[in-house]
């Protein structure tokens, strides 16, 4: 499956002939239909007759809200490419448009949206498109920003199609560090063709997650556990040297006696914790000592 | 774009703590018809900063609302009719959105506002 994302960026890729040819596609239409629909069930919105307010990101030439105007919503789309929104236009698309790039955050106010829906869009933010675009910080924009315009216990249903599992774990994290709840539903797993990814995320609904355990349950004391808090005095003076009376390896003044395997360990998880995938696995090689480089 | 959108818009770029609401400059409208549906304009009411609405709705030439809205106004048929319009109806084609706190102008061109930010705004 080729993948638009790798020939340009979004708002360059979908030009005027692009546009175009998407609109006009019955196939195209036909898809962003299917999709739409799943989208809308998954956003369980509730059936009280009132017209809701949706928020369409990525909406393209509006071929997503048409189907959300057909189930009587209200919509506002966002999408960066201008050329997209002057087609939504000309189809007479019955939601707001606004030119804008998720990667820079939803530029609304808090709370505004019943829902969100997004159909092939997400997955444009794993996307570099130029030394300034960190797909790690901009998909914290989006998540935080996104989170903030939905209403409390709204839900937001994200059809992506990652590139990889790392990808769509990334993304999945991400929403999950800005505060949502939820997780990817995966609809035909086993079809190659009609496999289709939805992240469902839920803004402040009522937590399900489980409190983690308390530590020391089985009697155990805190200082027969390597990684609670210790209180110790604070190691002063000169650095401690090593057994040969040379220094130690990597000895610092906070850490006299070098950093070690725990230290490391805690940064490594640190930098996971922030989003960074590349970090690598936590192995018995990780932190042990070189071997000496002179050969006797 | 309609003033329901106006009241939500926000600047959120980088360093503006409070960026709505937006003000507006209007050069051309456009109206045309929508659904009109009470129960909705009941929903938007609590959801809407009542103030920039009113002074938006002043800018595209709808005055006379008043300061607050008291649930006996929702029986009024004609303050219905005139906040349908205003809200839904009206739509903004050309035009600015002016940020109160840092004074950043987002244009909008043919009826959409383009929010995209420089790069060095976030």
């Amino acid at each position: 499956m080729s993948r638009p994302e790798h020939t340009a960026p979004a708002e360059v890729f979908y030009n005027d002939t692009e546009a175009k040819k998407y609109t006009a596609s019955t196939r195209m239409m036909e898809i962003q239909e299917t999709l739409t629909k799943r989208a809308l069930e998954l956003l369980a919105l509730p059936q009280d007759g009132s017209p809701k307010l949706l928020l369409d990101i990525g909406c393209g030439s509006g071929l997503s809200g048409q189907t959300i105007s057909e189930e009587g919503h209200h919509w506002i789309g966002m999408d960066i490419s201008p050329s997209m929104l002057e087609v939504a236009q000309e189809i007479e698309a019955e939601g707001d448009l606004l030119l804008a790039d998720m990667g820079q955050g939803v530029p609304m106010r808090p709370a505004m949206f019943d829902g969100a829906i997004s159909i092939s869009a997400v997955q444009w933010l794993c996307n570099a498109d130029s030394t300034a675009h960190n797909p790690r910080l901009r998909l914290k924009q989006f998540f935080s920003t996104l989170y903030r315009s939905l209403a409390r216990g709204a839900r937001a249903i994200l059809q992506i199609y990652p590139e990889s599992m790392q990808q769509a774990e990334m993304i999945t994290m991400a929403a999950m560090r800005a505060g949502f709840s939820g997780g990817l539903v995966v609809d035909y797993p086993n079809s190659a063709r009609a496999k289709k990814h939805y992240l469902c995320l839920m803004a402040g609904a009522a937590t399900t997650a489980a409190l983690p355990a308390a530590k020391g349950l089985d009697g155990s004391d805190d200082e027969d556990d390597p990684e609670s808090v210790q209180f110790a005095e604070r190691a002063r003076g000169k650095r401690r040297k090593g057994a040969d009376g040379g220094a130690v390896a990597g000895a610092t003044k906070r850490h006299p006696d070098g950093k070690g395997r725990n230290w490391v360990l805690k940064k490594k998880d640190k930098r996971r914790k922030q989003g960074y995938m590349d970090v690598p696995e936590d192995t018995k090689y990780t932190a042990r000592k070189r071997k000496s480089k002179h050969l006797s | 774009m309609r003033l329901l959108t106006h009241n939500m818009l926000a600047n959120n770029a980088k360093g503006v703590t409070k960026g709505f609401p937006l003000g507006l400059e209007v050069t051309a409208v456009e109206t045309k018809e929508a659904e009109f549906n009470p129960d909705f304009l009941k929903k938007m009411v609590p959801k809407l900063e009542w103030g920039a609405f009113c002074e938006a709705a002043a800018v595209i030439g709808v005055t006379g609302f008043p300061t607050a809205v008291t649930p006996d106004l929702f029986e009024d048929e004609a303050f219905l009719k005139k906040f349908h319009n205003a809200l839904l109806e009206v739509h903004v084609e050309e035009g600015v959105l002016i940020c109160p706190e840092s004074g950043r102008r987002f244009a909008i061109n043919k009826g959409i506002p383009n929010m995209l930010l420089n790069e060095d705004e976030c």
